[in-house]
């Protein structure tokens, strides 16, 4: 029984440290994830935009899927802007077989996807962001010589269920600060969203 | 005591588990009190594949602790218009016993802090504490029966 409690105790303590995460201010850490079209993204691929609205996402949980037809329109309206959405599914395609990456170029196709959608095969990216769900946004703003910042994390909006009712755009509301040369308010949003599906 | 927190008291619960739709404030009233007992409360969704496999040890816990104030609460986030087409049926399937609160709140960034403050919203993650001495573990995570187990007994020590 004391060594179970000990290694329950451990287990938090360990667990506390792992949290040490992308804040907001911190630099966006560099990636090289491969595109549903078969080529590699990195940060250098948006050396012409003025941010990336990157969204951690998949194909197979429900408030992705609820979110598709929004993070389409927001590509559509903000990448004209400097503004381009990348979608990275973090989901270990063994845990869940509807996230593999035959079946991200399926979904992309159906749906109609003119963004970025790529694959983070170990999963290393999403823990360097922080990312814990899906969808789960990490907005990066360019600063000079390349490097971007994060500038919001969070949710799309207030509302997964109902587009409709929508009340509170936190995403669009971010990336138009941006825009206007000032800080997000808020800077960081909370939503539900599906477990990322870590590697067993 | 409020009136809700009375009712989730002198629940009984006969055959599955009956199903109940709350506000936030409902389950702040519930983690805030200081009664001598201690609190499982899971947050769960049909559509969580994680959650559906870690229910049978909540439930299981419900039955093992039972004599021992451990309180098991499965907190659905299941849309509220979809309770009798999915959520009815399903704790029928699975004939669950605990006790079920459905949560009737759309915007999760005006409520997840006043649960956890180190819940980042995702599911499933559950809150164990001992409502007398507000002793808690938060858990983000899928739990498997030893980790819940030990961490009951631990409070109940």
């Amino acid at each position: 029984m004391k060594s179970m409690m000990m290694a329950l105790l451990l287990f938090c303590a360990v667990h506390a440290f792992s949290a040490e995460v992308l804040k907001i201010g911190d630099d966006a850490v560099d990636f090289s994830l491969k595109n549903i079209d078969g080529s590699m993204i990195s940060l250098a691929n948006y050396s012409n935009d003025k941010g990336i609205v990157v969204i951690f996402t998949c194909n197979h949980c429900p408030f992705s899927k609820a979110y598709e037809d929004r993070i389409i329109d927001l590509h559509n309206t903000y990448s004209k802007k400097g503004y381009p959405v990348l979608a990275i599914n973090p989901n270990d395609p063994i845990s869940v077989p509807e996230d593999s990456f035959d079946n991200m170029k399926e979904r992309a196709k159906e749906k109609g996807f003119t963004f970025k959608y790529v694959i983070d095969e170990t999963q290393s990216i999403a823990k360097h962001y922080g990312a814990t769900r899906t969808p789960h946004v990490y907005l990066l703003k360019k600063q000079s010589g390349n490097t971007f910042k994060i500038a919001y994390i969070g949710a799309i909006d207030d509302n997964h269920s109902d587009a409709s009712s929508v009340k509170e755009r936190y995403l669009s509301n971010a990336i138009e600060s941006l825009i206007a040369e000032k800080a997000p308010m808020p800077e960081t949003t909370k939503a539900i969203g599906c477990s990322i599906k870590w590697k067993k | 005591m409020n009136i809700a927190l009375m009712l989730i008291f002198f629940t009984t619960v006969q055959g599955f588990a009956q199903v109940r739709t709350v506000k936030i404030e409902a389950l702040t009233a519930l983690l805030n009190n200081d009664v001598d007992s201690i609190y499982v409360m899971n947050f769960w969704a049909t559509w969580c594949k994680p959650c559906i496999e870690e229910l049978p040890f909540f439930e299981e816990a419900h039955v093992t602790f039972a004599d021992k104030n451990v309180k098991v609460i499965l907190v659905s986030l299941d849309s509220p218009s979809e309770l009798d087409r999915v959520l009815l049926p399903f704790i029928k399937k699975k004939n669950i016993k605990s006790e079920i609160l459905l949560l009737d709140e759309s915007n999760p960034n005006s409520w997840i802090d006043k649960i956890e403050k180190q819940w980042t919203g995702s599911l499933p993650a559950t809150i164990i504490q001992h409502n007398r001495t507000k002793k808690r573990l938060f858990f983000e995570q899928q739990l498997d029966k030893e980790q819940l187990f030990t961490t009951i007994l631990s409070l109940l020590e």
